[in-house]
């Protein structure tokens, strides 16, 4: 098993966000985490990828047999661990090339790797870029900054083929995405799937569960799973909303 | 000594001692030079030196300084090693026309205290030049900025014997830049030394001014610098500071800019005890423009200060001024801006901004924004921030695999480019890039080598290439 997620609390600031989350994910599999807002799917993203301010009080994540709840998130991230982020930040002054380049060496210096060489790296750039049909020159534009939301999110799964994780969380990867855009995302999810990877998706809508198609479909609500179901249970949702949901398991 | 009934410091004591009795041996000669002597000792027995009951000195407190009577008068070293013998800053690819200054003479062969070249370019000794340029000096020596102008103006003039001397002719472009490097080789000195920069119309110009140590002597340097620019007169003027935790170093540089002359100056601290900066720039003629940029990174105790005071004398002029700093450990940080728009001086365009980053609890920023605008057609600006380095960019790039170290790093190496990316020679920017990041990296130290010196690292450097060059 590839993430074994047990129990999980939860808190930021002494509120408990995630009451007892389960899940468990295998290679070769796509996850797909649905619910209304606020019920901790952004949390479940920052927890697994070790941000600060999130605290575990209860509960383990097990990844590739190990407890990561005390790993650090560039610890986590080389050993495969990536965040596809809702909000991408922007960091003026950090070239795409530079942070990119500093990244993979990071990761090739995690697995005792020389460091890639210059020609390698630009190469597998413009391999990656053509993925997610990035056409702009990223060399010379700092990270994320004045890039559209579609090319931000774009810029999120270019930065995913060049890192090639084994578990990849997408969060509202979909939102601010139009249809076009929506699809080379998708493109570029699809052609990075292997029987070596799985993919945890967090989304809100059922839109991009067209394109992206999940093997399982979770439904999380009160900062855990609620129900859990085939790729059915998506267009299920579409249909009725989350209402029944509320209703069956009570308002916040 | 001092109207307000203050205490005399021990350095007090000693510069008026001196003071006085120089003054006395020169009271049979008399000379402008003389009046001009006199003029300043009487400035200082009225004021002394600087201390924070002054609004402009509120915030950087020299006062533990002046109790060592550093002594302001040094010996002229005479020439018998080269410059690189005593300290190597010859920068691999950087070009450049080397003069120094040694404990505040000017450090040359005979032969070359002062050059003039065939295109009417004079280089040299302010010293030697005084008596053999007397027509630039009546007109600009002084005049720029005042004997009286302040406390630092009035010491410098009671001490100052030489310093360096530069002129540009009409329509001469200068290619090669002139390096200035200053050394002290011996402990306890004051020094003064006052240098002159006069640019002719349509002329252009590019100096660097580096204050370096060679040791951990403590010294108290008080530098004078005065620019004139012509019409049409381009100078870009970058200033290295990489001194020692035992030197206060004040600065100051006073500019007179005519019709449409171009201002730019960048001004690098990376290491002293204290350091203050005065940039006094006058916008004189229209359609003048001044780009003033500024990059602290300062860390134990260290202080620095940056006064910039812009005058904006006459209409359709352009000032910008940017400063940034990362402060870390105890060190504390002043800025200071003072726009000041003269009546006439409608379509004026003046911006300022301060960043900085503090790294620790204990770090400090006193920033302060001043404008004093009289013009009713003007655009200015200013802007101020402190804070500390962004959580969502350090979680952003550690999430990619970089470890908190790396990532705090590249975050801070972005901040201050917005700065070094605006230095226009290439191989300087690529030296001043290396020390900025051996500086953050805590690598940098004032070892016996030049600031510019710092091309061969002795560890690899991370983020060296950037790739967006390829």
């Amino acid at each position: 098993m590839l993430l074994n997620i047990k129990n999980l609390h939860v808190a930021i600031n002494g509120k408990e966000i995630l009451k007892g989350f389960n899940l468990q994910v295998n290679k070769g599999e796509i996850h797909a985490i649905m619910g209304p807002n606020g019920t901790g799917k952004s949390t479940l993203a920052a927890a697994i990828t070790g941000r600060e301010g999130y605290e575990i009080t209860e509960g383990e994540i097990i990844y590739k047999g190990q407890v990561i709840n005390d790993w650090t998130p560039d610890k986590r991230a080389n050993e495969g661990v990536f965040l596809s982020f809702q909000y991408p930040v922007e960091i003026p002054g950090v070239s795409m090339t530079n942070f990119m380049r500093t990244a993979l060496n990071a990761k090739r210096q995690y697995q005792g790797l020389p460091q890639m060489k210059a020609g390698e790296f630009l190469k597998l750039m413009e391999q990656k870029k053509k993925l997610v049909e990035i056409t702009a020159k990223l060399t010379n534009r700092s990270v994320n900054e004045g890039f559209s939301g579609g090319e931000k999110k774009k810029n999120e799964i270019f930065q995913m083929a060049m890192l090639e994780p084994t578990l990849a969380i997408l969060d509202e990867t979909d939102s601010g995405l139009d249809i076009d855009a929506l699809k080379v995302v998708a493109k570029g999810v699809n052609e990075l799937k292997s029987d070596e990877n799985a993919f945890v998706v967090i989304t809100h809508y059922q839109r991009l569960l067209d394109y992206i198609v999940p093997d399982f479909v979770h439904v999380m609500y009160g900062g855990r799973i609620v129900k859990s179901g085939g790729k059915g249970l998506a267009l299920e949702l579409e249909e009725q909303g989350y209402e029944w949901v509320k209703e069956q398991f009570g308002e916040e | 000594m001092k109207s307000k009934n203050k205490i005399i410091t021990p350095l007090e004591k000693e510069l008026l001692k001196v003071a006085e009795a120089k003054v006395l041996s020169l009271e049979k000669k008399s000379g402008s030079d003389f009046e001009e002597l006199h003029k300043a000792l009487k400035v200082f027995k009225e004021k002394g030196l600087p201390d924070k009951n002054l609004e402009k000195w509120r915030n950087t407190d020299l006062f533990e300084w002046y109790q060592k009577p550093f002594s302001p008068v040094a010996e002229k070293e005479k020439f018998t090693k080269e410059v690189d013998d005593i300290f190597q800053c010859t920068v691999q690819g950087f070009d450049s026309n080397v003069v120094s200054i040694l404990n505040g003479h000017y450090y040359s062969p005979e032969r070359t205290t002062l050059q003039s070249f065939k295109n009417g370019l004079i280089i040299g000794s302010l010293a030697k030049a005084k008596t053999q340029y007397p027509q630039y000096f009546k007109k600009y020596y002084n005049k720029i900025a005042p004997v009286d102008t302040n406390e630092i103006t009035a010491v410098n003039t009671l001490f100052a014997e030489d310093g360096v001397f530069i002129y540009v002719p009409d329509g001469v472009e200068v290619e090669l830049p002139v390096q200035l490097i200053k050394l002290v080789n011996k402990r306890g000195l004051m020094l003064n030394t006052h240098n002159l920069i006069v640019l002719g119309k349509n002329s252009s110009f590019t100096f660097l001014h580096c204050d370096d140590s060679i040791n951990h002597d403590d010294s108290f340097i008080n530098t004078l610098t005065e620019v004139h620019l012509g019409e049409n007169a381009s100078l870009d003027l970058y200033k290295l500071q990489n001194i020692n935790d035992e030197t206060v170093l004040l600065n100051s540089s006073f500019f007179s800019m005519e019709r449409n002359s171009r201002l730019k100056v960048n001004v690098l601290t990376f290491n002293g005890g204290s350091i203050r900066n005065e940039l006094h720039v006058n916008l004189n003629g229209e359609g003048a423009e001044a780009d003033l940029s500024g990059l602290y990174l300062m860390d134990k105790k260290q202080h620095i200060d940056n006064q910039v005071y812009v005058n904006h004398n006459a209409p359709h002029c352009n000032s910008n001024e940017v400063f940034k700093g990362i402060l870390d450990e105890e060190a504390s940080a002043v800025f200071n801006g003072y726009i000041f728009v003269e009546r006439d001086a409608q379509k004026t365009n003046a911006f300022q901004r301060n960043n900085n980053i503090l790294m620790t609890s204990t770090a400090k920023v006193n920033t302060m924004p001043f404008l004093e605008i009289y013009a009713d057609d003007v655009q200015c600006s200013h802007g101020a921030t402190v804070g500390q380095l962004d959580n969502e960019a350090m979680f952003y790039l550690m999430q990619r695999g970089i470890p908190f170290e790396d990532a705090r790093m590249l975050l801070m190496f972005a901040f201050a480019a917005e700065i070094t990316d605006d230095i226009k020679i290439e191989t300087l920017k690529t030296n001043i890039d290396d020390m900025v990041k051996k500086r953050l990296r805590g690598e940098l130290s004032i070892c016996d080598r030049c600031v510019l010196h710092c091309t061969t690292p002795d560890k690899p450097i991370e983020f060296e290439i950037d790739l967006s060059k390829i």
